[in-house]
């Protein structure tokens, strides 16, 4: 098991925003990880980076518990996230952010080898790899950003809400690309307001409902679970 | 140049925007001269018998109004081409006028610079109804004249700017050229061209124009054609070789006093460039940068002087050579920098400037104080630093100070140079975008932050070794805020991350104050004046580094005679 999270909490003050979550990701899926917005997903995506601290429970990376760690210490481990909202920096070239994924790498000839597997995957960004990032439309970003994190060559690639705020068939382009970048061999832990969309193509998912986990199964055995439509929809 | 469609609907407009602008460039002139400024300015020629810097000022306050009145806005595209005479007039009348109330009432009771040779300076020797006359429509035209110049295209615009400007500097500055000409067998048989005993001759300045203008059209004839390939790299280094050279050679051509003065501008290059490391790259801002500078000075005091504070004087540390101490004053300040750095490391934005701001100030009050008086001399400093030497030769003048300044500096600028393509400089830009996906992207956040206050530490830090050689003392007053600010304020208007926007930049605001000492307290005013201009027509700075040239959003052409950051 690459990532386990085991009974994780954390607070923000003293407004408990995530409450004894377990999530176990095995090598090789695509995990969903579903809920309305403020259910505590992305809490619990920066919390497995590093990013937020803990109240309580673990959080392991090949078994071994990640509470001493830094989070450029989590990214070296293999685990990337392609943070919400793109973040891409928008002042830097599309190449300079690419290269800035492989920050933590050293070997330069492979870091040149995946920038160029990166413009066959994404052949948009190719066109426009000297264009200044924040000059790019919302789904060129997305792709300038699953990019860099797939630059550190993650073994589990953590995207944060890749669809949100893009139009429709852009969102298709995503789930599409983020299929492609787990056939390649990458494990991805999915986090989406998207519910039905992420489910169909899960492996694996967990519903979050107020901090907590309050279903899970396979991916489309829960995108027609009528707990699930209530919630979304009910 | 076609004449334009008057939609004609707009002809009250047209007549508010060119009263305004007339009323405008009048009011500018009269505070001018109200405060004393434009009979100051008259002591200093531009061109030997014809024009004075206060002529010059007059002459280019009603151009401006004239090329302002021109400027197309939201509810008027096209501006009709009399409002700049119109203007031009309205400024010409309303300075007459004012002349005329000088010379027909006291008001040198209040306003002291208001006496009547200035009322003659104002109406360029012209009196009664005929004179007025001939000064509105003299004024009206060369309002037309910028009018006229704010129609011409961008391309002709960004040669003729240049060009006016260089005869403006080479008149202004003539005494200050004309001492570096005929220092040097090489330049003297130049200076007759240029300069008369009393300034820049006519036709001197015409030459300086055309050579000017020369040289602002060389790029353009040599441009590459479009789409080939990627910009070359050496065309960057242009401006900052000719800034070296020009460094190089003037102080020894100079002089003593000039050669003071670089090595002042110096001792802030090493500093911009340290600032520049942290606040350009890093995107630490840095209120309380003087704390390295004071560091390396006081280090080398203590471990050189020859004064009862030394070390050598009280412990067993022998009294250590410049060479010696200069080394570990970098240390020392390095050391400063990551403690600066530690209780700030969570700090962002604005309370990071104040944090910064307030551990600078504790710095110097922790010299200052009685405490440290004992190892610090407190408030009396500490005399008596021996000037560096190698075997015989002692860097005893400021111009041998200079040289070692420079040959400092340009050290200083490889090693920025180097870190800033350098891994961990890219940590640093990574920072300076998002701390947080830097962080995701494994960029050592802690680690980093420290390094870049260490870096940005250790140049000022050796700034402040050489600067306590040049005044053989230390004190706690010569480490105020103001040194912080005046570093700050000279890497933003260079271009903040651009190492030949240092340079110019400290060239422009600390050489300046200097060439303008004549003006007494009003240098301030054109420093302000300059700070002010560049940020708004120049927000990059002068010099941009090429990362920040590429700007997101699209530039608006600001002002008739700028020449507006490339894209």
């Amino acid at each position: 098991m690459i990532l386990e999270i085991e009974n994780m909490s954390l607070a923000y003050g003293n407004i408990e925003a995530v409450r004894g979550v377990s999530i176990k990701i095995v090598d090789g899926g695509i995990v969903a990880l579903v809920g309305a917005n403020g259910a505590g997903k992305s809490s619990t995506l920066n919390a497995i980076s590093g990013l937020l601290p803990i109240s309580a429970g673990t959080i392991r990376i090949d078994g071994q518990s990640t509470k001493e760690l830094k989070p450029h210490q989590i990214t070296r481990r293999g685990i990337v996230q392609v943070p919400e909202g793109r973040r891409i920096f928008g002042r830097l070239s599309v190449e300079e952010n690419l290269l800035m994924g492989a920050f933590s790498r050293n070997d330069h000839q492979a870091i040149a080898e995946d920038r160029d597997r990166m413009f066959e995957l994404f052949p948009r960004l190719k066109e426009r790899r000297r264009q200044v990032a924040g000059t790019l439309s919302g789904g060129e970003q997305q792709m300038v950003a699953t990019a860099r994190g797939l630059m550190a060559r993650p073994r589990v690639l953590l995207m944060d809400e890749p669809s949100m705020g893009l139009a429709p068939l852009v969102v298709e382009q995503v789930f599409d690309t983020i299929q492609a970048i787990n056939a390649a061999g990458t494990t991805v832990l999915l986090v989406e307001q998207n519910a039905l969309m992420a489910l169909e193509i899960a492996d694996h998912a967990y519903v979050m409902e107020h901090g907590e986990i309050v279903l899970e199964g396979p991916g489309p055995e829960l995108a027609g679970d009528e707990r699930v439509i209530s919630i979304y929809l009910g | 140049m076609s004449m334009r469609q008057d939609d004609g609907k707009t002809p009250s407009l047209q007549l508010r925007r060119g009263l305004t602008a007339g009323a405008a460039a009048a009011l500018i002139a009269i505070y001018l001269s109200s405060v004393g400024l434009i009979a100051m300015m008259n002591a200093r020629p531009v061109i030997a018998n014809a024009l004075t810097l206060a002529q010059m000022t007059l002459l280019t306050i009603v151009f401006l109004a004239g090329a302002l009145s021109q400027r197309p806005s939201p509810q008027d595209r096209t501006p009709a081409f009399w409002t700049a005479p119109l203007a031009g007039a309205v400024a010409g009348l309303l300075v007459a006028g004012f002349a005329g109330v000088i010379l027909s009432v006291n008001l040198r009771p209040v306003f002291i610079a208001l006496v009547p040779p200035l009322a003659r300076l104002l109406t360029f020797g012209q009196s009664g109804v005929d004179g007025t006359a001939i000064l509105v429509a003299g004024s009206a035209l060369v309002a037309s004249a910028g009018a006229f110049y704010q129609r011409l295209p961008d391309k002709v615009r960004r040669l003729l700017f240049p060009a006016a400007l260089s005869v403006l500097l080479c008149g202004m500055f003539q005494e200050f050229i004309q001492v570096i000409l005929q220092s040097n067998a090489l330049f003297r048989w130049l200076a007759p061209w240029f300069y008369g005993w009393d300034g820049l001759t006519a036709t001197g300045a015409l030459i300086v124009f055309a050579v000017a203008l020369a040289a602002a059209a060389l790029p353009l004839v040599y441009r590459k054609p479009a789409g080939a390939g990627d910009v070359s790299s050496w065309r960057r280094f242009v401006p900052a070789l000719f800034i070296l050279l020009l460094l190089l050679l003037v102080p020894i051509a100079g002089g003593p006093y000039i050669a003071q003065v670089f090595l002042l501008i110096g001792l802030y290059v090493l500093m911009g460039m340290g600032l520049n490391l942290e606040l350009g790259l890093a995107g630490l801002l840095d209120l309380g940068f003087v704390a390295f500078f004071a560091t390396g000075a006081y280090i080398t005091a203590i471990l050189t002087a020859d004064s009862p504070l030394a070390l050598a004087h009280y412990t067993a540390i022998p009294s250590l050579s410049f060479w010696l101490a200069m080394p570990i004053a970098v240390l020392g300040a390095v050391l400063m920098g990551i403690l600066f750095g530690i209780p700030v490391l969570g700090v962002k934005g604005d309370y990071l400037a104040v944090a910064t701001l307030g551990l600078g100030e504790i710095v110097r009050i922790v010299v200052q104080s009685d405490a440290a008086a004992p190892l610090l001399g407190g408030a009396q400093g500490i005399l008596q630093i021996p000037k560096p030497q190698v075997g015989g030769f002692q860097f005893g003048s400021a111009v041998s100070l200079f040289y070692l300044t420079l040959a400092a500096a340009l050290f200083a600028a490889y090693c920025a140079w180097r870190l800033e393509r350098s891994r961990l400089g890219r940590a640093w830009i990574a920072l300076r975008e998002d701390e947080d996906v830097a962080q995701a992207m494994g960029i050592n956040l802690v680690q980093s932050k420290l390094l870049a206050y260490a870096f940005g530490a250790a140049f000022a830090g050796l700034a402040g070794s050489i600067f306590a050689v040049m005044v053989n003392s230390v004190f706690p007053s010569s480490f105020q805020l103001l040194m912080s600010i005046n570093v700050l304020a000279l890497i933003v208007v260079g271009g903040l991350g651009s190492l030949s926007g240092v340079v110019l930049g400290a060239l422009v605001l600390i050489g300046l104050p200097e060439a303008l000492r004549e003006f007494g307290e009003f240098r301030y005013l054109f420093y302000g004046l300059a700070l002010i201009l560049t940020m708004r027509l120049m927000p990059e700075g002068l010099l941009p580094a090429s990362r920040r040239r590429r700007r997101l959003v699209s530039p608006i052409a600001v002002g008739g005679s700028t020449p507006v950051a490339r894209p």
